[in-house]
């Protein structure tokens, strides 16, 4: 079988990804709430990898959520984009790593703006340098975490201690990945396999020794949708979407879910809190819901680190039933220990705990 | 419950693998002619209670035929069987005996008289 074509075909949906020297923007959600992901990526980096990743405490909020719930404007959010810029101009990097894919498509989407509308990006330049006296260059590589963990996955898989592979009946287990609208709906060019085959989970699924089900509402937005949930009353939107999209991939009885977008994390792991709460409804196998994780603490549980220090705990679905299913050791005693031993306190009603 | 604030709204998707095929089954094991609907309207452009109460027989069979039983079973009990739209049925379809048999399908399947 002739393949040539279709090995040209695929290269034009690869994305360049930087090897080195990266300049790091964190996300406020992935921060907050899953802390031990972004903690996983600068140690997997620096010192398993040996690379350059460059953190600017003077770095803030892109106020991507701000400008999608219709509270900032584009001009704003353009000059404070901008001033990530300089920090990265005066601190001599040329690679950006975007921790967030909401960050991830607001540079992309004032990338192409100013690449569109250069007096745009004339006026930017000169609102930053009137309000904060800098001055900035675009990026030369722009990389989103989870495009240098999938250009680095067969390196985890080379170090792997726990493969996605049920330790009992040797079968692989079943991945449901879910890449945020963000990361490249709206800019194909920019995500790896662009928006029609996006492979940058699913290539470290599988280079990790999962199955990646495919299921009808496998693109469907996860019902973040930022003005659909910022408002309490139209959060039933939100909730009903989620709710569809796990409907649609009850059947195929999946493992867990992985993502790569800080949103798409937050409500596929807090909405199946809140359908049980609601409905009684649990997507997962024996009354369990599904665990949601990001792709640094998948990649950390293959890695054989421990899970607490991933902060697993952290999710409202726990992970237990996918620990004892990838034979990964874990503590039950040391799960709300800080690490000088201190007890923190522990949450009641955990799901799957 | 846990009151949220919000609630879950089901979608507006047609799922042919989850609706209930139950009644169009027996209708069509007994009303072999009800196969040959084209949903052309015909049926409904005659029939006299669809002009006084906006009841409609091709709304009723896309139903059936959708799986869409639990709004059958309200609808068609503004049928009166006066036979009208057998008459004028361009494929010969036994539309009257359609409802008889639908109604008996409802009180076989659902214990619901119609």
């Amino acid at each position: 079988m002739e393949n040539e074509g279709k090995k040209k075909i695929w290269s034009e949906y690869q994305k360049e990804i930087a090897n080195d020297h990266f300049f790091y923007v964190r996300s406020c959600i992935r921060q907050s709430f899953y802390p031990g992901s972004e903690q996983f990526f600068l140690d997997f980096m620096r010192n398993v990898l040996g690379k350059d990743v460059y953190e600017n405490p003077s770095h803030t909020t892109c106020t991507g959520i701000g400008y999608h719930g219709d509270i900032v404007p584009l001009s704003t959010i353009m000059t404070i984009v901008a001033r990530h810029f300089a920090l990265m101009k005066e601190s001599g990097y040329k690679n950006i790593a975007i921790s967030c894919v909401t960050s991830f498509g607001i540079y992309t989407e004032i990338l192409e703006t100013w690449k569109h509308f250069p007096d745009e990006l004339a006026k930017t330049r000169e609102y930053l340098f009137k309000a904060t006296g800098r001055e900035f260059d675009i990026p030369e590589n722009m990389a989103h975490t989870s495009d240098i963990i999938y250009k680095f996955r067969n390196e985890i898989a080379a170090k792997a201690k726990n493969l996605l592979i049920d330790k009992k009946t040797g079968e692989p287990l079943k991945v449901v990945e879910h890449i945020g609208c963000h990361y490249a709906k709206m800019f194909p060019k920019f995500g790896v396999g662009g928006a029609e085959f996006p492979h940058v989970l699913s290539g470290m699924a599988e280079a990790w020794g999962g199955e990646v089900i495919d299921y009808p509402e496998r693109r469907h937005c996860c019902g973040f949708g930022f003005r659909q949930y910022l408002v309490q009353a139209n959060r039933g939107y939100s909730i009903s979407n989620t709710a569809k999209k796990f409907s649609s991939m009850m059947p195929y009885k999946p493992d867990l879910v992985l993502t790569n977008c800080p949103g798409c994390n937050m409500f596929m792991d807090k909405w199946q809190y809140t359908i049980k709460e609601m409905e009684g409804t649990a997507y997962g196998t024996n009354g369990d819901s599904i665990p949601v994780l990001t792709y640094e603490e998948l990649a950390g549980l293959v890695m054989g680190y421990n899970p607490w220090d991933l902060g697993l705990q952290f999710h409202m679905v726990q992970s237990e039933p996918l620990l004892r299913r990838m034979g990964v050791d874990f503590s039950r005693e040391d799960k709300f220990k800080t690490k000088d031993g201190r007890q923190m306190p522990v949450p009641e009603n955990l799901i799957n705990a | 419950m846990e009151k949220f604030g919000f609630t879950l709204t089901k979608a507006r998707v047609i799922d042919y693998d989850r609706n209930d095929h139950s009644i169009v089954d027996f209708i069509m094991e007994r009303e072999p002619s009800f196969k040959a609907c084209i949903e052309c309207g015909c049926c409904s452009a005659t029939c006299t209670t669809g002009n006084f109460t906006g009841f409609s027989l091709r709304e009723i069979n896309v139903l059936l035929k959708r799986g869409e039983n639990d709004q059958v079973r309200k609808k068609i009990k503004k049928c009166m069987l006066c036979g009208k739209c057998s008459l004028v049925c361009p494929r010969g379809v036994n539309t009257r005996n359609v409802v008889f048999v639908a109604k008996q399908a409802f009180q076989k399947f659902d214990n619901y008289a119609v």
